[in-house]
């Protein structure tokens, strides 16, 4: 089933998500683009926000808010701090850019990731229409969650405790040195 | 298109409320910190001084904003706006009465009742750090700066401690939905006792400290610090600053009304059966706002009363007492409610 431009505009529902996805694209690319790191992470913000109002445009209202408590309300603040603790740029003259050799595997990693989730996405959904505005309950989505995917769920959240005990490690290996 | 109506008459009366109310929280703090300190406190402005906020309002408003030259001025006039709208969201989804029933069809006095009003408030309260970091960093000045590091960490800690202290309670009432935690606490143990969610004290404690925290109250006010150490409004005037300082009041209510409402029993209360309906609608209200300003008060009166915590201490305090503190209860009372739920393991 396919839709032609006509039809699609055709749909208010696809202005609303045009109206959200623009922007966070638009976002998006600047993250990637700014000279200031500062405004690179503020960008990053208004991206995950975008990705929040797409998730409620779906009626995934707990993805959506999980989105901003845990990406936009301490992922990325947690960023800032840090910017901000080491190498805040008060005006505008850190300078971002890389060189060539720096851009061109980011890029080509990016377009990677980017083929293989649109791949599987196709993949595993092809035409499916979802049923619109059906807001998932919070309780199938937990008893999804610790019943068919708890091991998937127990293995990330084990390469979490690896990151962090990683993190601890280097931290403090700066103490050993001087003692 | 009733539905929009509906919703368009609600989010203007709550507005309204919530002005109206801040308008006199702050004459009462002020008026109830001269009580506390045995001075007078303001009593020139209309009776009992209580026009005195307006004044001070208006005084505000024709203000000159300074602009510092080394600002980057749109994120800094966006950030005092950034603080004021999470505070105006959060009020949203607290239900200040029981439903009323009008023509056949009920009526919530609750804005929005949200599927997961409990990760609604929270994500929403989250964003307000936006506001402190922009502040500071827009600023263009070291000062502000290292306000709002300082500020923003504070708050970040003392999230983390409040939302766990949240999971018992979600544990217990096993919803999310504010209305359906409401719902939840309108029983009563044995005859009498109300069924309210503070038998879950560790989790109550906990919940107070971190909204004492998180809204910037003393004994854990160094975000502003007024008086001595400098905060990340320093380089803020006039209309711009009154917005920060709106912003704060507006989350000193909201918490109060989220620690009734999660705590307390919300509008839970004895109603006389023998009244005329329309009264019979206001008193859970009146109830809400009875226990909502009992905790407003407690604000005050910590803030007449103790000192200014330090730092180091306060971020020990968040780190290493509030939070493992939570994590246990929340293992606790998980294991309790399952013993409850599904009887011992062994059996």
């Amino acid at each position: 089933m396919t839709v032609t431009i006509s039809e699609f505009f055709k749909e208010s529902a696809n202005w609303a998500f045009l109206a959200i996805a623009v922007p966070t694209l638009f976002a998006g690319w600047r993250t990637v683009t700014s000279n200031n790191i500062v405004r690179a992470v503020l960008y990053l913000v208004v991206s995950l926000g975008g990705t929040a109002g797409l998730f409620f445009m779906l009626g995934a209202e707990f993805v959506g808010w999980t989105v901003v408590l845990v990406y936009i309300g301490a992922v990325i603040i947690l960023f800032l701090i840090g910017i901000m603790i080491t190498r805040a740029p008060l005006g505008q003259e850190a300078d971002l850019s890389h060189a060539m050799n720096v851009k061109a595997p980011a890029a080509l990693l990016s377009t990677v990731v980017f083929g293989v989730i649109t791949w599987a996405m196709i993949d595993a959904f092809g035409n499916n229409m979802i049923p619109p505005f059906e807001p998932t309950a919070t309780s199938d989505l937990s008893l999804l969650l610790f019943d068919r995917f708890v091991i998937p769920f127990e293995v990330v959240s084990f390469v979490l405790l690896a990151a962090l005990i990683g993190g601890i490690a280097i931290a403090r290996q700066d103490e050993e040195v001087v003692s | 298109m009733t539905v929009f109506i509906e919703a368009a008459i609600k989010v203007a009366v709550a507005f309204v409320f919530i002005m109206l109310t801040t308008l006199v929280l702050v004459w009462a703090e002020r008026k109830w910190v001269s009580d506390l300190q045995n001075r007078i406190g303001p009593d020139r402005a209309g009776p009992f001084g209580i026009l005195q906020t307006l004044a001070d309002g208006l005084k505000a408003f024709f203000k000159e904003s300074i602009r510092p030259t080394q600002s980057i001025y749109l994120l800094y006039l966006v950030a005092p706006i950034a603080a004021l709208i999470p505070a105006l969201l959060i009020f949203l989804v607290i239900p200040i009465g029981a439903p009323i029933e009008i023509g056949g069809t009920t009526y919530t006095l609750q804005v929005m009742d949200l599927n997961i009003g409990l990760l609604y408030v929270l994500a929403v309260s989250s964003l307000a750090v936006y506001a402190i970091t922009l502040a500071g960093w827009s600023s263009g000045s070291k000062y502000p700066l290292l306000g709002a590091v300082r500020a923003s960490a504070q708050m970040i800690s003392y999230e983390a401690a409040m939302g766990l202290a949240l999971v018992p309670v979600v544990l217990l009432t096993s919803t999310t939905s504010i209305a359906g935690i409401v719902d939840a606490q309108q029983g009563t143990f044995g005859s009498f006792i109300p069924a309210w969610n503070i038998v879950l004290i560790p989790s109550f404690i906990i919940f107070l400290i971190a909204g004492f925290a998180e809204t910037n109250r003393p004994p854990f006010d160094l975000v502003e610090a007024e008086s001595e150490i400098v905060g990340y409004h320093t380089e803020y005037s006039g209309f711009a600053f009154a917005l920060f300082f709106l912003a704060e009041y507006i989350n000193v209510f909201n918490m109060s009304a989220l620690t009734v409402t999660l705590f307390l029993g919300g509008w839970a209360g004895p109603v006389p059966s023998f009244l005329p309906t329309w009264i019979q609608w206001l008193v859970p209200v009146f109830w809400f706002l009875l226990k909502t300003w009992a905790f407003v008060f407690l604000f005050v009166w910590v803030r007449a009363t103790l000192p200014r915590m330090r730092y180091d201490k306060l971020m020990t305090f968040g780190w290493k007492r509030l939070i493992p503190v939570s994590l246990a209860w929340i293992i606790l009372c998980a294991v309790a409610i399952g013993f409850r739920e599904f009887g011992a393991p062994w059996s």
